[in-house]
C-alpha cells in the first residue's frame, strides 16, 4: 500500500470480498538529510505512509510499515546510478516490481502467513490450464496499463500476484475509492521516480557517482565536436533539449559513450533503427527458439510496434521491427507482446 | 481475539483509580490553575496535590518539582534549560551515554548545530555505562552530564550516583532520565545525587501528556517554553490538570505497590525469559540480567528478522516491540545495542518484551507456546540466513 488510490482500491476490494488482508507499505528511503533539517515538515513519503495507515484504518485492516531502506539502496538506487553513469536510462520502477516487491516483501508476506501479495498494478494474473503457466495481460485500462514494468516476473513470482485493480479502468476506480469514502480517493496519481522528489535525477547521480558528472565532447555522427556538456548522465537518447547547440537543423541524442565521456547528436532521422538486442530477458510464455511475431513496446509510453523477436539464448533476444523505430534507448525494457498477453521482456543493450 | 499486551515500556494502560480521577477533574475542575477565583483555586489545589505525590514518589521536595508535558519536554527543558543557563560560564561540552532515548540524544545533536560540542559514551556489551569512560570524556568546560537511569529497550540499570559524583567533580551538572525506571524501581533524587531528572506519567500507568522534570533547589536553569509565570516562571503554558491529576493518583499508587509489585513482575519476566530460551532455540539476552528493571527482558532470535517477527505475533494478538518506537511506526536497528558493539544481525534480530500491571501466567505462557512455531515458520523462508548471534 503505497498511499495512492490504486493500491487502497485493491486492499479495499480484497477486504470486501471476504479475504484475510494485511496491509504492507514499504519505507523506501529515508527522506530527511542526514542532519534532519530538510524533512522539517516537508516529507512527502511520510505523508504517503500516513495516507496508507488512514486507508487500512478506513477499511478496518491491520498495516505494517516495512523498513526496505536497505534493499531499496542495493537494488534500486544503484542499478538507476549505475546504468547512468554508464550511458543507458534505466527504469527503476521494474527493478522494484521484480527484486522488492515480488522477492522480499512476497517472503515477508509468506512469514506472516499471507498466500498471495496483491498490489495496485493496472495488470491481470490469469492461470492458463492448458499449458500450466500464469500469463500476465495488460489492464483493461490502454491509458493505465503497467504491464511494462511487470515484465521481469518469473512464474513463482506470478503464482503469488494478485491485481485487483487490473480489470477496471482507472476512473471505476477512482469512483470506487469515493463510494468507500478511502481517504485517498482524490490524491493525484503519483508522478516520475519516487526516491527523486524534486525531479533533479542529474543531481542525485552526480552526488552518487561524483565520476558520471565529468564534462565532455557533443559530437556529430562523424566525430566532430559540436560543444561541450556537464556529463553523459544529463541525456537520454532522443533528447533535444538541453544540448546548447547552434545548428541550422535541430539535433539529437543519439548515442551516449560513457568510456570517451561522449554524447553523439545527429538528425532525427538517425534516431531510428529497425533492430535491437536484449538482455536479462524473461520469458513468460513459451521461450521462442524460431521467430515469433509480437508487438514489442520499447518504453512506456511507446505505441506497440510489430516486430519478430526471437531467443538468443543466454538470457538474450535478438527483435526485428517492421518499422524504424525512434530513439531505442539502452538501459529501458522491451517487451513483447501477443495480444493483450506479455510474451516476455529484456533490457534493451 | 484476546490480546497480549507486552510493550509496557511503550506505554501503560492507565490503572482504573488513574481513570477515575482523570475523569471526575476533567468534568468537575476546569478552572486555570492561575486563575484567581474559586475556580482557579480548585485547580491548584489538584496540582498541588500531584506534584506532592510525585514528590513523595521521588523522595523530593514539592516545589523542586516542574511538570511538563512528558518525558521529552522533561529532556529537553533539562539539557536545553541548564545549557543556556551554563553558557555565559563558558561551558559548551555535552556529554551523554549512547544508549539515551531520542529526546536526549537530538537535543545533543540540535545543540550541536549551534555551537556545543558533545560526547556519547560507548557503552560495554552489557548495556551499562562505565564510570571510567565519563571520567576520560569529562573536560573543564562540561556542562551537562545525561545519563539514563534505567534503559528503554534493555532495562539496564546504570551507575547514576557514580556518574553524578563524576560531574560534579568537574563542575558540571548531572540530569538522568528517569522515565523508564520511576515507578518500577525506588527513584530516590538524593541517593542518586542528580541535579535533574526526567519522569513522564504514562509509563507508570498514568495518562499521556504528563510529565515532570525535577530540578534540585538551586540549579541555574533558563526556561524553555517562555510565557505566563507558570510553575514557578520556569515552565510556562495552562496545566494539563486532570493529566497532572492522574499523574499524581499514579505516583501514589506505584509507590504503595512498588516492592510487591517489583517482585510479581519480575517473576513474570523471569518465566516468559526463562520460557523463550528453553522453547525457542538459537535465542539470547541482551544487556546484563541482574540491574535491571524488573519488566523487561530484550532477547535475540538468530536468523528471523525482529520485523517479521512483531508483526507474526501481532497478526496472532501479541504486543512487543524491537525497541522504541519510532513516531512513523516504523522499524530500524536499535541504536542501543549497536552502542553495546552488538555485531549487526544481532541488533535487527532484538525484541523487546516489557510487562506491567495487568500482565499475568496465563499471558506469559500463550506467548511462550506461539513464539517457536512462528520463529519457525519464518526460519524457514530466510532467504539469506544471518549468523548466529552468540
Amino acid at each position: 500500500m503505497s498511499g495512492g488510490v490504486d493500491s487502497s482500491v485493491a486492499a479495499a476490494l480484497l477486504a470486501e470480498q471476504g479475504h484475510d488482508v494485511i496491509g504492507l507499505s514499504m519505507q523506501l528511503y529515508d527522506a530527511s538529510g542526514a542532519d534532519g533539517r530538510a524533512s522539517f515538515g516537508s516529507c512527502c513519503s511520510i505523508d504517503d505512509l500516513h495516507d496508507a495507515r488512514r486507508v487500512a484504518a478506513a477499511i478496518d485492516i491491520p498495516h505494517y510499515i516495512l523498513n526496505f531502506e536497505q534493499q531499496f539502496t542495493e537494488h534500486v538506487v544503484s542499478n538507476f546510478v549505475r546504468e547512468y553513469a554508464a550511458g543507458r536510462t534505466p527504469l527503476p520502477c521494474a527493478h522494484c516490481n521484480s527484486d522488492l516487491k515480488f522477492a522480499t516483501l512476497v517472503e515477508r508476506a509468506r512469514g506472516f502467513g499471507a498466500d498471495a501479495v496483491a498490489t495496485g498494478h493496472y495488470a491481470r494474473v490469469e492461470h492458463d490450464a492448458t499449458s500450466g503457466r500464469f500469463l500476465l495481460r495488460r489492464g483493461v485500462d490502454p491509458e493505465k496499463d503497467q504491464s511494462y514494468f511487470l515484465f521481469s516476473l518469473t512464474q513463482d513470482q506470478l503464482s503469488r500476484a494478485v491485481f485487483p485493480v487490473g480489470d477496471r479502468p482507472k476512473d471505476e476506480v477512482r469512483e470506487y475509492a469515493r463510494r468507500r469514502r478511502l481517504p485517498v480517493a482524490d490524491k493525484p496519481d503519483s508522478q516520475e521516480i519516487c526516491f527523486i522528489p524534486d525531479h533533479d535525477y542529474a543531481a542525485f547521480v552526480a552526488e552518487r557517482v561524483p565520476a558520471a558528472a565529468r564534462e565532455g565532447a557533443i559530437v556529430d555522427e562523424q566525430g566532430r565536436v559540436l560543444g561541450s556538456h556537464g556529463g553523459i548522465h544529463r541525456f537520454t537518447v532522443g533528447q533535444r533539449k538541453g544540448l546548447g547547440l547552434s545548428t541550422p537543423a535541430p539535433m539529437y541524442v543519439l548515442e551516449l559513450r560513457p568510456t570517451e565521456q561522449q554524447v553523439v547528436v545527429g538528425p532525427k532521422t538517425s534516431l531510428e533503427q529497425t533492430t535491437l538486442t536484449a538482455s536479462g530477458v524473461n520469458w513468460i510464455l513459451d521461450e521462442p527458439l524460431l521467430l515469433r511475431a509480437v508487438t514489442a513496446q520499447i518504453r512506456h509510453r511507446h505505441r506497440p510496434a510489430a516486430a519478430v523477436v526471437r531467443s538468443a539464448g543466454d538470457g538474450r533476444a535478438d527483435v526485428i521491427f517492421e518499422t524504424p523505430q525512434v530513439a531505442i534507448t539502452p538501459g529501458q525494457a522491451i517487451v513483447f507482446y501477443d495480444g493483450d498477453a506479455v510474451v516476455g521482456g529484456g533490457w534493451i543493450d | 481475539m484476546t490480546r497480549v499486551y507486552f510493550d509496557y515500556n511503550a506505554t501503560t494502560p492507565l490503572a482504573p483509580v488513574v481513570v477515575d480521577e482523570v475523569v471526575r477533574v476533567t468534568r468537575d475542575v476546569f478552572g486555570n490553575a492561575s486563575s484567581v477565583h474559586a475556580f482557579g483555586q480548585q485547580a491548584k489545589t489538584v496540582v498541588d496535590s500531584a506534584r506532592s505525590a510525585l514528590a513523595a514518589l521521588l523522595n523530593a521536595d514539592p516545589s523542586e518539582v516542574v511538570f511538563t508535558s512528558g518525558g521529552t519536554e522533561a529532556d529537553n527543558f533539562a539539557i536545553r534549560g541548564a545549557a543556556e543557563a551554563l553558557e555565559p560560564a563558558g561551558r559548551r561540552h555535552l556529554i551523554a551515554s549512547g544508549i539515551e532515548h531520542e529526546a536526549v540524544l537530538n537535543t545533543l545533536k540540535a545543540l550541536a548545530r549551534r555551537g556545543w560540542r558533545t560526547t556519547l559514551l560507548r557503552v560495554d556489551e552489557t548495556g551499562v555505562v562505565s564510570p571510567d569512560r565519563l571520567r576520560e570524556a569529562m573536560t573543564d568546560d562540561t556542562a551537562i552530564v545525561s545519563v539514563m537511569h534505567a534503559n528503554n529497550e534493555i532495562g539496564t540499570i546504570q551507575p547514576v550516583a557514580d556518574l553524578a559524583a563524576i560531574a560534579h567533580a568537574h563542575g558540571a551538572l548531572m540530569h538522568t532520565d528517569a522515565v523508564q525506571s520511576a515507578g518500577k524501581i525506588p527513584v530516590d533524587v538524593r541517593a542518586l545525587g542528580v541535579d535533574l531528572l526526567s519522569v513522564s506519567a504514562h509509563k507508570f500507568n498514568g495518562p499521556k501528556g504528563a510529565g515532570a522534570l525535577w530540578i534540585k533547589r538551586g540549579t541555574r536553569m533558563q526556561p524553555v517554553m517562555t510565557g505566563g509565570k507558570h510553575e514557578r516562571n520556569r515552565r510556562a503554558g495552562t496545566e494539563n490538570v486532570p493529566a497532572l491529576a492522574g499523574l499524581g493518583v499514579a505516583a501514589t499508587l506505584a509507590a504503595s505497590k512498588m516492592p510487591g509489585e517489583a517482585r510479581r513482575v519480575a517473576a513474570l519476566r523471569d518465566r516468559l525469559e526463562t520460557g523463550i530460551l528453553h522453547a525457542v532455540p538459537g535465542t539470547v539476552v541482551n544487556g546484563a540480567r541482574d540491574a535491571r528493571v524488573p519488566n523487561t527482558t530484550n532477547i535475540s532470535f538468530d536468523h528471523v528478522e525482529a520485523e517479521s517477527l512483531l508483526i507474526a505475533l501481532d497478526l496472532e494478538g501479541v504486543a512487543v516491540s524491537t525497541g522504541s518506537a519510532c513516531s512513523s511506526g516504523t522499524l530500524e536497528p536499535s541504536h542501543v545495542l549497536r552502542a553495546m558493539g552488538l555485531p549487526p544481525h544481532r541488533t535487527q534480530n532484538s525484541l523487546r518484551f516489557s510487562l506491567g500491571m495487568f500482565s499475568n501466567q496465563e499471558e506469559v505462557d500463550r506467548v511462550i507456546e506461539i513464539l517457536p512455531r512462528l520463529v519457525e515458520k519464518l526460519r524457514g523462508l530466510t532467504r539469506k540466513p544471518a549468523v548466529a548471534g552468540g
